[in-house]
């Protein structure tokens, strides 16, 4: 006696979370039948391995017609075919889109393209990620990622629009998103340590302050031709930045903002004389010069995808090897970029605010062992 | 011209690419009504079209907006070569025909393909501006209404129930007509789904003149089918019953109870009638069309053998009241005079009720089935139907003659079924002889006189269960007992009925799901010697599936089945039997006795200690289930036996001259009662396997119920959480093992797998029960045996079974004792010392203190029930002590006083419950759900019966998920468009509904399948009760008058 069908249809879908998780980490029927097995689901129903065999598959079944409609999730809201309770929806919606914290962290900042894709299998064999999660994950990357690529207004607000995602997770894709479309680099060795909340938090900051988006330039120039304004940084920003070259080059400058620094900080910072060391030109880790040096980088495209690698190597190594307190680290970057507006040949106040008031949020998040 | 219909066309949305390099569609619509179509523009370059159409008339007769769907097909406009079609919408008209149905369809509806399922959706707009036709020769039945439910609906009264009304229309299958082998799949699937639309509505419209002749105004109970006959044809035949209904004119008049078909029709001044129609003459109108052509048909034809009493009327199966003449006395006999002249001059008595109005059924005889083999042939003359006509007649008449052996001049629970396999058809009838109350059966000429004294004569809760046939001249050997509830007439030691649990009955405990299951290797052959082969098979088949019913019923310590229906199905080298039934522990019944086996070979020590093993195991079981099922039913001593039943003074005279004849044989019957055990002989091993086979069923596990009624008996605190659902499967026997046992265990180990996995699905909803479990069996091909399942889960709270039942009886108690005070205002003959004598307090002690047996039933009617039908129920000696002393101190009241009392009291449930029908929260959520009622929710409006017909076919079956995947899209797409029409009249839920028909046939080699499903059910608006309650709070000081005016807004 074999089955040959077998199914089960309800007049409201049932959903159970537990296969529906199964199913998201991408094991097959089987697995997932050994799986509930030894989570103790026979003892507790009584039921047979037949009748999980049954209802697995057919679980199975309806999140496979599902799909389709995952892809689209205002689909799901309009579609007449499964009758499911908002609640439940939303919770299809959420899990669907969920993401692992080990597989974002291998594919950030790449290029979410076929290349990458192939790569998949690689990072499954490393994370022990399923590839079929993997897949599925990528191709949740790559399909939020063309939706909201051509459009204007706030990235996360798109995102939310046209996935429906709690708050939480139409912000993590926002940063997935800017990283994809920046290709910042995250993979190197240095910055394995950072994980991707650290990356996400430094996106939110650079979408907010860093982009065209971020100037609220939208309305002026309806028909201007930026049109991915949350996506890309402002070229024009960026290019500007070289101006703050200005801070180390002008050696006047460069001591009366060093002095400034040491007055205020004087008796406050337990790692005093390693800072004011490390203002020093000839000082291999000058803070001062290495944050300046970012900035002016930045114009090409290559020392954009490679700001977080600059990033720890110029500051964040240097402040560890010194032991310095977080809070110590907060104090001068604080105190390094306030006293600047006491500078008065400097001219480009609101260009180093822009970029120092950014910066300083992402190297106090990127700031721990 | 009587009528114009508008249609127009709104927008689409979702739909498929249907140009590949633009990624896009270019869209318009067909708009087609009998033979005109209307066009809508060409909607470029979208998924999303907005059409915005004009609107479309269609001026038409009636009779065609009857039997015509309205079709919409949506196509992609294509400038080079012909349009695409993406899918079509087949809109039935017939709900906006009624005046009191749905006024519009408005919504989104599924565009459906009969290749690629649903592709998108369209918003239309359809009304109707009919136009008052006078004429008396006029072919339409405009205005009947047409009811799945198979009970009096909700918001209606039963003014008279006239009785059975039939029909079918045969046509040529389009599937084997010649052009079919030059036309596409899709052409041939929409003209099959065309036919059988318009043959549905012609069969609506044939049945509702019927009605119309008999001066009804409605059809209940609408059971339609279409049998399939391959190359003979296809032929649509339909059953109901025929009514005139009365609207009640608030639909919040209504108990919560869930399961009362309408309690409160009693509370209702009966001699209103609004309705002119119902004044005439009523049922003795002889009907044109039931007098049939009996020519024999030419094909081969022989009855099976279910004449044989001993199958048809189940041996053994219980009855009701005995010797009519002898305890009825005159009134009785008047009683079956009058019903029976009311009843003869029909030809067939027949109702396809399952559930009646309180007093309608006096007593219940017991089962009757027929079938009959009948060989198809070819349909010559689609207009003269006569061959099947004469086919069903020849059965129903069967029937009639079965009931009457019974002593029954009425059969309720009607249904009709076939089973084909190639050319070979096996017609079933099945039904429960009953006796009836005249007087829903004609004008309330009567009544009046018969109608208190009736409620006097019978105690509740029993007297259904009284043989109606002579104790002399029995049909067939029973053990007739001395009714335990009444002590007055005679019971039979088990009953049989294919109706549900009368809701005044005495229920001990809770019942149970038992499924008889069998199958029967038969050879392959052709023709006559097939049909032969079968026609052998059938009585062993009916005599095995009831000794298995029998037997389980005894092994879960239970006394009668209700909702019993037993399923033959033929196939190709196989027939099988599916028996499923309600079991429940009827208190008026004597208990079952124990099941005892006997071996053939005493001798042999270590069989005997085997056989004494089995023994031991059977009664253990019996034991078990008695406490799984809370059966305890109050043990009967001796000294209560033997003590005459007391009496309380105020009973007539009549029924004190029964009850001392009655005492005479009391001791003689009961003891009888108690000896019997019911045995079982193994005499070889087949027998061995019955046994054994008997305890491999498993009851379900801890939390679940399972009955096909539509309520389980013993459990009525139903929460409002209800999930509808199918599950169908499909296995492939091994034909290597195909000996009779094997393919038994094989169909057990389905159907009982089937059941585990639905308990392990629903888990979540635990406790539950699920209720309405529909099986049915059909053998698809040789060796695959197809079982489908429809049934509903309902929670219901286990911790406040005792506590709601008993605050509903102390609101209602409140309730009732408001009404008494206001009654006291008012010089009534109602004397003061009665007033105390109110039947409640009684009522609920009784609940309490033997809360096992179920007097809830009891209680909820508590106006009109009489103290000495109390005291016999009561569940101990010290009990009836306790009440009778309460009787005594606080004196008693009249039946007669009831309805006096009852108006009072109708009319406060009617001032406190009446709230608009407005507000229903749930929007866009459609419940979809085999019973008749929802529970927790009020049905406020019927929109009209559903009844719809899919067939899906694809030639990608393995991209498509297999057969599984196939299947389960085509289901999940039947149900979204099934809540998509119910949305679109306004409703929000499907009540009656029932897969009719699920044809599956598949081919993997070539990577075919198709199905063909047909559905039914009435489309309603509900309100919830929790929301009825916070509008009636908000308006607490309305007076009469208010509710007056409030009641009128409401209809």
């Amino acid at each position: 006696m074999t089955s040959e069908l077998d199914i089960f249809v309800g007049n409201t879908t049932l959903i159970d979370e537990e296969v529906y998780r199964l199913w998201l980490d991408g094991y097959s029927v089987s697995d997932a039948v050994a799986l509930r097995v030894r989570a103790g689901i026979l003892e507790q129903t009584g039921a047979t391995a037949a009748v999980l065999q049954s209802d697995t598959m057919d679980h199975y079944r309806t999140f496979h017609m599902l799909e389709r409609l995952l892809h689209a999730p205002p689909k799901l809201l309009h579609q007449l075919v499964f009758q499911i309770p908002p609640s439940r929806q939303a919770l299809l919606i959420e899990r669907y889109y969920a993401f692992d914290e080990a597989f974002v962290r291998e594919v950030l900042g790449k290029k979410l393209s076929k290349g990458t894709k192939k790569d998949l299998d690689d990072i499954s064999a490393k994370t022990g990620i399923t590839l079929k999660s993997c897949r599925r994950q990528f191709d949740n990357f790559k399909r939020v990622f063309k939706v909201v690529e051509e459009m204007r207004g706030s990235l996360a607000d798109n995102i939310q629009q046209h996935f429906l995602f709690s708050d939480r997770l139409a912000r993590d894709y926002a940063a997935i998103v800017f990283f994809a479309n920046n290709r910042f680099e995250t993979a190197k060795k240095k910055l394995q340590y950072l994980s991707f909340g650290d990356f996400a938090f430094c996106a939110e900051l650079m979408i907010q302050n860093w982009t065209l988006g971020a100037v609220g330039e939208a309305p002026s120039k309806p028909d201007s031709q930026v049109d991915d304004m949350d996506m890309d940084l402002d070229k024009e920003f960026l290019q500007d930045l070289k101006e703050l070259k200005v801070l180390v080059a002008d050696k006047d400058l460069l001591d009366l903002h060093k002095s400034l620094v040491c007055t205020a900080l004087r008796g406050k910072l337990g790692v005093f004389s390693e800072m004011e060391a490390n203002f020093k030109p000839p000082a291999p880790q000058n803070l001062s010069r290495g944050l300046v040096n970012v900035a002016a980088k930045l114009t090409h495209n290559k020392d954009v995808r490679d700001l977080f690698v600059d990033l720890v190597e110029k500051f964040v190594e240097p402040c560890r090897s010194d032991h310095w307190p977080l809070g110590d680290v907060r104090l001068f970057l604080n105190q390094y970029s306030v006293t600047v507006h006491s500078l008065d040949g400097f001219r480009h106040q609101a260009l180093w605010d822009r970029y120092m008031d950014t910066l300083r949020g992402c190297l106090l998040r990127l700031y721990h062992d | 011209m009587p009528g114009k219909l508008k249609v127009k066309i709104v927008a689409g949305r979702h739909l498929p690419v249907m140009d590949r390099a633009s990624d896009l569609t270019d869209a318009f619509v067909e708009v087609k009504f009998g033979n005109t179509t209307f066009k809508t523009d060409v909607y470029l370059k979208s998924l999303n079209p907005q059409w915005n159409s004009e609107w479309f008339k269609f001026e038409v007769d009636d009779e065609d907006l009857q039997d015509e769907p309205l079709q919409i097909t949506v196509l992609d406009h294509d400038t080079y070569s012909a349009n695409d079609a993406i899918g079509k919408v087949y809109i039935d008209i017939d709900p906006l025909l009624y005046s009191e149905a749905a006024t519009v369809i408005s919504g989104w509806f599924p565009i459906y393909d009969t290749i690629h399922g649903i592709r998108g959706e369209i918003n239309v707009v359809v009304k109707v501006d009919l136009f008052n036709d006078l004429n008396r020769f006029r072919q339409s039945s405009c205005g009947v209404k047409f009811f799945c439910t198979t009970s009096i609906p909700k918001c209606y009264r039963a003014v008279i129930i006239h009785g059975f009304v039939e029909e079918l229309v045969v046509n040529e299958d389009p599937e084997y007509q010649w052009i079919d082998r030059i036309r596409t799949p899709r052409a041939s699937n929409e003209a099959r789904q065309r036919l059988i639309s318009l043959m549905s509505g012609e069969l609506q419209r044939k049945i509702g003149l019927k009605v119309l002749e008999m001066r009804g105004n409605a059809v209940v109970g609408y059971l339609q089918c279409f049998d399939l006959e391959g190359e003979s044809g296809l032929v649509v035949r339909a059953i109901g019953t025929a009514c005139t209904l009365d609207k009640l004119s608030s639909p919040a008049a209504f108990l919560p109870a869930c399961n009362s078909p309408s309690k409160e029709m009693k509370e209702l001044p009966f001699n209103e009638d609004p309705n002119p129609n119902t004044h005439s003459s009523g049922p003795s109108t002889p009907l044109k069309n039931q007098t049939y052509s009996f020519s024999p048909s030419k094909s081969y034809s022989r009855q099976s053998s279910s004449s044989d009493t001993d199958l048809s009327l189940t041996p053994k199966t219980g009855m009701g009241s005995g010797s009519a003449g002898k305890e009825g006395g005159p009134f009785k006999a008047l009683l079956r005079q009058q019903t029976q002249s009311a009843l003869e001059q029909r030809e067939f008595p027949f109702f396809t009720l399952t559930a009646f109005p309180p007093g309608f059924l006096v007593h219940v005889g017991g089962v009757v089935s027929a079938r009959s083999v009948k060989l198809l042939d070819r349909i010559h003359n689609p207009d003269e139907p006569e061959t099947r006509d004469a086919w069903w007649a020849e059965i129903r008449q069967e029937i009639k003659s079965h009931a009457k052996a019974l002593g029954c001049h009425a059969v309720v629970g009607y249904s009709e079924s076939t089973s084909i396999c190639e050319e070979v058809c096996i017609l079933s009838a099945s039904g429960t002889a009953a006796v009836l109350n005249p007087r829903f059966l004609q004008d309330g000429t009567v009544e009046g006189c018969l109608e208190q004294r009736i409620e006097e004569n019978l105690p509740a809760g029993c007297g259904f269960c009284h043989i109606p046939y002579d104790e002399l001249n029995m049909p067939f050997p029973a053990h007739l007992t001395y009714c335990y509830n009444c002590r007055k007439q005679k019971v039979p030691d088990v009953l049989f009925t294919t109706i549900d649990l009368p809701t005044d009955a005495t229920v001990v405990g809770k019942g149970c799901l038992i499924q008889a299951r069998l199958c029967r290797l038969k050879k392959k052959a052709q023709a006559e010697a097939n049909a032969t082969a079968i026609s052998n098979l059938l009585p062993f088949m009916e005599y095995e599936v009831h000794t298995q019913l029998m037997n389980k019923l005894k092994l879960k310590g239970m006394n009668a089945l209700f909702g019993l229906r037993i399923q033959i199905t033929v196939g190709e080298n196989m027939l099988m039997g599916l028996a499923s039934a309600t079991a429940v522990y009827l208190a008026a019944l004597p208990m079952p006795g124990g099941i005892q086996i006997a071996g053939k070979t005493p001798s042999d020590g270590s069989y005997e200690q085997h056989i004494s093993h089995m023994q031991k195991k059977i009664s253990d079981t019996i034991a078990k289930n008695k406490e799984l099922y809370e059966i305890n039913p109050p043990e009967i001593s001796e000294e209560i036996i033997g003590s005459p039943i007391p009496e309380p003074k105020q009973r007539s005279r009549l029924l004190r001259s029964q009850s001392e004849s009655s005492d005479e044989v009391t001791e003689l019957d009961l003891s009888h009662g108690k000896k019997d055990a019911f045995v079982l002989e193994i005499d070889d091993t087949d027998a061995m396997e019955d046994v054994h086979s008997l305890l491999t069923d498993v009851p379900p596990p801890s939390g679940f119920y399972s009955c096909n009624t539509e309520i389980m008996p013993g459990i009525n605190n139903w929460t409002s959480e209800i999930q509808m659902f199918t599950s169908v499967r499909v296995i492939r026997l091994s034909s290597l093992n195909l000996t009779n046992q094997a393919l038994n265990k094989n169909f057990n180990d389905l159907c009982e797998n089937l059941l585990k996995s639905l308990y392990f699905k629903l888990r979540s909803m635990i406790p539950c029960c699920l209720c309405h479990v529909n099986f049915t069996v059909s053998l698809p091909e040789d060796e695959l045996i197809q079982v489908t399942v429809t049934a509903v889960a309902i929670t219901f709270d286990k911790n406040q079974a005792l506590q709601t039942t008993k605050t509903h009886i102390e609101k209602s108690l409140q309730r009732a004792s408001t009404d008494n005070e206001e009654l006291l205002q008012f010089p009534l003959e109602l004397c003061s010392d009665s007033l105390p004598s109110h039947p409640f307090p009684p009522a609920k002690e009784h609940l309490e203190s033997a809360r096992s047996n179920s007097g809830i039933p009891a209680a909820q009617r508590a106006t009109s029930v009489d103290y000495s039908s109390f005291a016999d129920r009561c569940s101990s000696w010290i009990e009836l002590i306790k009440l009778k002393a309460q009787t005594i101190r606080r004196g008693s009241i009249k039946t007669t006083v009831t309805v006096e009392k009852a108006s009072p009291m109708g009319e406060g449930n009617f001032r406190n419950r009446s709230a608009p029908p407005c507000a229903n929260s749930t929007v866009g959520v459609v419940k979809m759900t085999p019973l008749s009622f929802i529970p927790g929710a009020k049905i406020t409006k019927y929109l009209g019966i559903i009844n719809m017909f899919f067939i899906r076919e694809t030639t990608s079956l393995r991209e498509e998920g297999g057969v599984s995947g196939f299947l389960h899209a085509f289901i999940a797409e039947v149900f979204a468009m099934v809540r998509a029409h119910v949305a679109a009249l306004g409703g929000n839920a499907v009540v009656s509904y029932i897969m009719k028909q699920c044809v599956f046939m598949e081919n993997p080699n070539k990577n075919q399948a198709q199905c063909l499903i047909n559905v039914s059910g009435d489309a309603v608006i509900f309100v919830r009760e929790s929301e009825l309650e916070v509008i009636s709070t908000q308006q607490p000081t309305a007076n009469c008058q208010q509710s007056c005016a409030g009641g009128e807004v409401t209809t």
